[in-house]
C-alpha cells in the first residue's frame, strides 16, 4: 500500500493535516481485503490519527513547544472463539500483512472463549459535527502571541505565569469484515494557566472543540485575580466544613465514579453500585446521564466495536438506575448493548465516557452569599481512591482555597487534605450551579455544575 | 536509520537551528492478562517514528512524525525549527546548554530470555494456572493476572556529533485477588500492586516470581482481611515493606528533586517543589542513616531507570541526592545544570516515545541499604505496625504533605508480628518523615522496584522509574487518618 497521503486543505496549524475520510476508508478496506487473503475468518480494523500541537509556558515565557502527527491501525482477528489485537503505525503492505498474521497467531495461542461474540454487522449512527477548522488552523505563532499577552499580564501584576495552549485534530474509524464502518473527527483546544504570586497561586482552564469558545486572556485575568486573593494564606484546623466546589473540583472528584457504572464492574463485584442499584444513594438533586450527543460533550458516537452510543440515564434523582453495556456484558445480562464497550479484547468491558450531571441555578456568588462559614475550593489535586466501595477519595486542595464567612470570601487558607466519600458528598449537596463543560487534571472532561456541599471532611493541613 | 537522523539534523541546520537532536525510536509491546480464569487482554503493538528537537533564535521547538521517508523527516525537522522561531516570540532568556562530549556507541540491556521468543501458550498457561490457584480460595470474587513485555530500540543523533544506539527489554508481571463481602472490597497483590514488578530484564523475571507459590497466599489474605481488625488511629512506630517504601521514595524524594519542577516549569500541571535552590547542601532531609542516590548505571541493577545514555545523549550517572541525611543533589539536564553550579547535566532527560519531548525524569532513585536483618528489626520493635503493598498514594503539589494506604498491615507487639490489620494508612510531612527513620534493612532485603506508570509533562508522558528499597522503620508517624471519621 502506498504510504503517500493526500491531505485535506482545511487545516495546517495543529501539527499537520488529517487524512481525508475517503483515504481512511480506502486504507481500512485494503486491510480487510488483505486479511481475507491470508485466511482471517473475521477482521476488525481501527484507524486513529492525531495531529496536535502544544505550547507550554512557565516563568512568563514559552519553554516547550511541540507538535506531533501520527496514524496507527489496530487489527483484531476473530477465529473459532478466539481473538487478539495487533497495532502498528507501519502502513506499508508487508507490515500490515505481518500484523494480520501476528494477530492470527496470537489468537490461535489461547483457549477457546465460548462467550466470544461474532463481529457486529453494519450499524446506523447519529451524525455529530465537532471538527472546527478555525481550531485546526491555529499556528504556533497564534499560540505564542496569546501566551505572550498572558505573560505580559503576569509581569504587569507582579506575578509568574505557567500553562499551556494546545490544539489538536483527531480522527478515528472502525470497520469490520461484516460491513460495519464508522468514522469520526474532531478538534480540541485547551488553555490552562497558573498564576503565582510569591507563595500563592491560582489557576484557570478551559477546553472546547472550537478555539472561539475559549478566552485565554479572560482565563489569565481570572487566575491573576484569584492568585492575588490567595496571597497571605492562613492555617485552618482540619475538620468538616461546608465547601463550595467550583466545577473543576467537582469534575475531578465525581470523575472517579465513571467505571462504577460499567456492567462488567458490577459483575466483577468491584463497583460501588453493587447491591445498591435501584436504592436511594444520593440526594434527589443528583441526576446523571451518559450522553455523547450533549452539545457540551465531545467524542465519537460509537464504541470500540463500532456500536452506536446510546444516551443512558444512569442516576435519576439520587437513585442509580441503569448501567452501560458492551455487547458481551449485555449478552450476559440478557439486555441490549448501549454502545459503551472498549476495543476488544479487554478485561474491563465498558464505561460511560460522556457523563452529564444535571445542574441548578445557583451562581457561585449566590452559594457564597448563602454560606455562614465554609471554604471555596478552586481545584483538587492528586486524588486517589482509599475505599472502593464507600468511594472514599483522598487528595489535596490546590491553587486557591478561600475561607467564606458570613456570606463573603474573607481570606485565603492553606491547602488541606481531604478524605471524603463521594457517595456521602452527593448526599450532602445543598446547592447546584448550572452544568458546564468542566476540565481538570484527574478526570476527562464532563458536564458538571459547581456544588455547595455540607460536612466535607478535611483530615490534615499542609505547609502552604 | 542513521541516514534519516542525519537528514533531520541537516535540515534543521539549513533552516537555522543552532543545535538539534533527533530520536528515532521503534517500540514493541505485548500485553497479556487474565481475569476470573479467562484471557482478558491479548494484544501486541509496535510504533516507529522520529522526534526532532531544534534550538533556533535561542528557543526550543519539537516536532515528530511517523512518516519515515526523507521527505517526511525533513518536513518534521523544518517544522521543529519553525516552532522554535515561534517560541522565540515569547522567550525570556536564550537557552544555554551545558557542554557535553559527542558519543558514538551501541548498547543492549542484558537479558537471559527474550520474552517475545517464549511461546505464548506457555505464558498464557502460567497466568491461567496462577489465576486458578487464586480462585480456589473461598471468598475471592475477582482474580487478575498479567504480563507485559516491551522492546525499545532508539537511535539518537545530535548536531554535536553523537550517534547512540540503545536497545532495551522490559518485563512486567503480577497478580491480584479481590474479595467483596458485606460492604467492603479488599484486595491483595503480588509481588506489588498496579501490575506487579517491572524491571529491565527478560522472561527470567517472570520465572523468578514463582507465581504459583504466592497466588493462593495472597488470595487467602484478601479474603481474610474482612475479618481483620481495623488499623488504629494514632501516632505509632511504622515499618514499611520494600515496595511501599519504593513508592514513598518516588513521591517524596524523586519528584521534588526534579530541577524543572524546582524552577517552576511544571507549575501548571505536576506542580513545584519545596526543595528550592537555597535548600541545596543545607536542608536536613532525613536522619543520618538516610542515603539516597539517583543511579541510572547498569551496576545499580536492572531498573526501569537504567540506561547507558539519556535521551539528550548524556551518559548514565550516579548522583548523590541525600548523603547521611543531608540534601545534596537534584536531577538536571543540559539546560538547567548551570543553575545549580554544575558544569554537566546529571543525565536524566527521558522520553516516553518518539513523539514526545525529553524532559527531566527520575532514573533509579534508591534508598541505600542499611544494616538491619528484617527479623531483628521486628524483634527490636515493641509496639508498631508493618504496612505492605500500596493501595493509594497522594501528595501535595509541592511534595510536603503525603498520605499512603496499603493493602495489608500487621501489628507488631513486643518484638513479634501479631494480628492482621485492614485498611492501614499513614500520613505526614516529607522531611519530618525521613528524619524519623531509625532503621533500614540490609542489602539482602533490598529490591529494585519498578514503577511503570509515572505521569508528568504536557502532553502527558508515562515513564518507568526504578526505586531500590529494603524495609525500614520510622518513629512517631501519624497512622489511620484516611479512615478516621468516615
Amino acid at each position: 500500500m502506498s504510504r503517500a497521503r493526500k491531505r485535506s486543505k482545511a487545516s495546517t496549524g495543529s501539527g499537520g493535516e488529517l487524512l481525508p475520510p475517503a483515504e481512511v476508508r480506502r486504507i481500512m478496506e485494503n486491510i480487510l481485503r488483505l486479511a481475507k487473503s491470508v485466511g482471517a475468518p473475521q477482521t476488525e480494523v481501527h484507524l486513529d490519527e492525531t495531529a496536535s500541537a502544544l505550547t507550554r509556558f512557565a516563568n512568563n515565557a514559552v519553554h516547550q513547544n511541540v507538535a506531533e502527527h501520527g496514524v496507527h491501525v489496530s487489527i483484531r482477528t476473530v477465529m473459532d472463539g478466539r481473538t487478539a489485537r495487533v497495532t502498528t503505525n507501519r502502513l506499508d503492505e508487508d507490515s500490515l500483512r505481518a500484523a494480520i498474521e501476528a494477530s492470527l497467531s496470537l489468537a490461535h495461542s489461547q483457549p477457546v472463549d465460548k462467550g466470544l461474540l461474532a463481529l457486529p454487522s453494519k450499524q446506523r449512527y447519529r451524525a455529530v459535527q465537532r471538527f472546527v477548522p478555525a481550531t485546526a488552523a491555529l499556528t504556533p505563532e497564534d499560540r505564542a502571541r496569546a501566551v505572550r499577552k498572558a505573560c505580559d499580564l503576569a509581569v504587569r501584576n507582579g506575578q509568574v505565569a505557567a500553562g499551556i495552549f494546545s490544539t489538536s485534530q483527531t480522527q478515528s474509524a472502525v470497520g469490520n469484515s461484516r460491513g460495519l464502518f464508522a468514522g469520526y473527527r474532531d478538534t480540541h483546544t485547551t488553555f490552562s494557566i497558573t498564576m503565582q504570586q510569591e507563595a500563592a497561586a491560582s489557576w484557570a482552564k478551559a477546553n472546547a472543540a472550537s478555539v472561539r469558545d475559549i478566552d485565554p486572556q479572560g482565563l489569565a485575568h481570572r487566575a491573576s485575580e484569584k492568585a492575588r486573593m490567595a496571597a497571605g494564606a492562613r492555617e485552618l484546623e482540619p475538620g468538616r466544613y461546608v465547601v463550595i466546589l467550583e466545577p473543576a473540583a467537582v469534575l475531578d472528584l465525581v470523575g472517579f465514579l465513571f467505571y462504577d457504572f460499567a456492567a462488567t464492574a458490577l459483575r466483577d463485584k468491584r463497583s460501588c453500585f453493587n447491591e445498591r442499584l435501584g436504592k436511594p444513594l444520593f440526594g434527589n438533586q443528583i441526576t446523571i446521564t451518559d450522553d455523547v450527543y450533549h452539545p457540551l460533550q465531545l467524542g465519537a458516537p460509537f464504541d470500540g466495536e463500532g456500536m452506536p452510543r446510546q444516551r443512558v440515564a444512569l442516576v435519576d434523582r439520587g437513585v442509580p438506575r441503569n448501567l452501560v453495556y458492551s455487547r458481551r456484558s449485555a449478552a450476559l445480562a440478557r439486555t441490549k448493548p448501549t454502545g459503551h464497550g472498549f476495543a476488544l479484547p479487554n478485561e474491563y468491558g465498558e464505561a460511560p465516557m460522556n457523563l452529564v450531571f444535571s445542574g441548578g441555578d445557583a451562581s457561585l456568588d449566590k452559594m457564597i452569599a448563602s454560606t455562614e462559614r465554609g471554604l471555596l475550593v478552586t481545584r483538587l489535586w492528586y486524588i486517589r481512591e482509599v475505599d472502593p466501595y464507600e468511594k472514599v477519595m483522598t487528595g489535596m486542595t490546590r491553587d486557591g482555597l478561600f475561607l467564606v464567612e458570613k456570606g463573603k470570601v474573607t481570606s485565603a487558607v492553606r491547602n488541606l487534605r481531604f478524605n471524603q466519600s463521594i457517595l456521602e458528598m452527593l448526599r450532602n449537596v445543598e446547592m447546584l450551579g448550572p452544568a458546564v463543560r468542566a476540565t481538570g487534571e484527574e478526570a476527562f472532561e464532563m458536564v458538571v455544575p459547581a456544588m455547595k456541599v455540607r460536612d466535607f471532611h478535611f483530615s490534615e493541613v499542609t505547609k502552604f | 536509520m542513521w541516514d534519516l537522523c542525519s537528514n533531520a539534523l541537516e535540515t534543521s541546520r539549513l533552516r537555522g537551528a543552532t543545535y538539534a537532536d533527533v530520536r528515532l525510536m521503534h517500540l514493541r509491546q505485548r500485553d497479556l492478562t487474565t481475569k476470573n480464569g479467562e484471557v482478558g487482554t491479548l494484544a501486541q503493538s509496535e510504533s516507529i517514528g522520529i522526534g526532532v528537537r531544534a534550538l533556533a533564535n535561542g528557543a526550543w521547538g519539537f516536532a515528530s512524525t511517523d512518516r519515515m521517508t526523507r521527505d517526511g523527516v525533513a518536513a518534521c525537522a523544518a517544522q521543529a525549527v519553525s516552532i522554535a522561531k515561534a517560541s522565540a516570540l515569547a522567550k525570556r532568556d536564550d537557552v544555554v546548554m551545558a557542554a557535553e562530549e559527542p558519543y558514538i556507541d551501541s548498547w543492549q540491556s542484558p537479558f537471559r530470555k527474550d520474552p517475545f521468543e517464549i511461546p505464548l501458550e506457555t505464558q498464557i498457561a502460567l497466568l491461567l494456572a496462577a489465576d486458578a490457584e487464586m480462585r480456589r480460595i473461598k471468598g475471592v470474587t475477582l482474580t487478575e493476572t498479567g504480563m507485559q513485555f516491551r522492546k525499545i530500540e532508539s537511535w539518537f543523533a545530535s548536531s554535536i556529533g553523537s550517534r547512540i544506539h540503545q536497545r532495551k527489554v522490559i518485563t512486567g508481571c503480577g497478580l491480584g485477588a479481590t474479595s467483596f463481602q458485606g460492604e467492603e472490597i479488599q484486595k491483595r497483590s503480588y509481588p506489588n500492586s498496579f501490575g506487579g514488578q517491572h524491571t529491565l530484564q527478560g522472561y527470567e523475571l517472570v520465572e523468578s516470581l514463582d507465581l504459583l507459590r504466592y497466588a493462593p497466599q495472597i488470595a487467602e489474605e484478601a479474603a481474610a482481611l474482612h475479618a481483620a481488625a481495623q488499623c488504629p488511629e494514632g501516632t505509632r512506630t511504622l515499618i514499611l515493606g520494600g515496595s511501599q517504601l519504593g513508592l514513598q521514595i518516588h513521591e517524596s524524594v524523586g519528584h521534588p528533586i526534579e530541577l524543572d519542577r524546582v524552577l517552576g516549569q511544571e507549575a501548571n500541571f505536576a506542580g513545584t517543589s519545596f526543595l528550592t535552590l537555597d535548600q541545596l547542601n543545607k536542608l536536613r532531609y532525613g536522619s543520618d542513616i538516610v542515603n539516597v542516590v539517583a543511579d541510572a548505571r547498569l551496576e545499580h541493577g536492572p531498573g526501569l531507570g537504567t540506561f547507558a545514555y539519556d535521551d539528550e545523549g548524556v551518559p548514565a550517572q550516579c548522583t548523590d541526592i541525600i548523603k547521611d541525611g543531608q540534601f545534596c543533589g537534584y536531577l538536571s539536564n543540559r539546560e538547567t545544570a548551570h543553575l545549580i553550579g554544575l558544569k554537566r547535566s546529571s543525565g536524566t532527560m527521558r522520553t516516553e516515545s518518539w513523539n514526545r519531548l525529553p524532559i527531566i525524569r527520575m532514573t533509579n532513585i534508591s534508598l541505600q541499604p542499611g544494616k538491619w536483618n528484617f527479623d531483628d528489626l521486628i524483634a527490636d520493635t515493641d509496639d508498631g505496625i508493618l504496612m505492605e503493598t500500596n493501595r493509594s498514594w497522594s501528595i501535595d503539589d509541592r511534595r510536603y504533605q503525603f498520605q499512603f494506604s496499603t493493602e495489608i498491615g500487621w501489628e507488631i507487639k513486643n518484638g513479634r508480628k501479631t494480628r492482621m490489620l485492614k485498611n492501614p494508612s499513614y500520613s505526614g510531612i516529607t522531611t519530618e518523615f525521613w528524619n524519623s527513620c531509625d532503621a533500614i534493612c540490609s542489602r539482602e532485603h533490598w529490591t529494585l522496584w519498578g514503577t511503570p506508570n509515572c505521569g508528568k509533562g504536557q502532553p502527558m508522558q508515562t515513564m518507568g522509574t526504578g526505586h531500590g528499597a529494603s524495609p525500614a522503620r520510622f518513629r512517631n508517624v501519624k497512622i489511620g487518618a484516611a479512615f478516621a471519621n468516615q
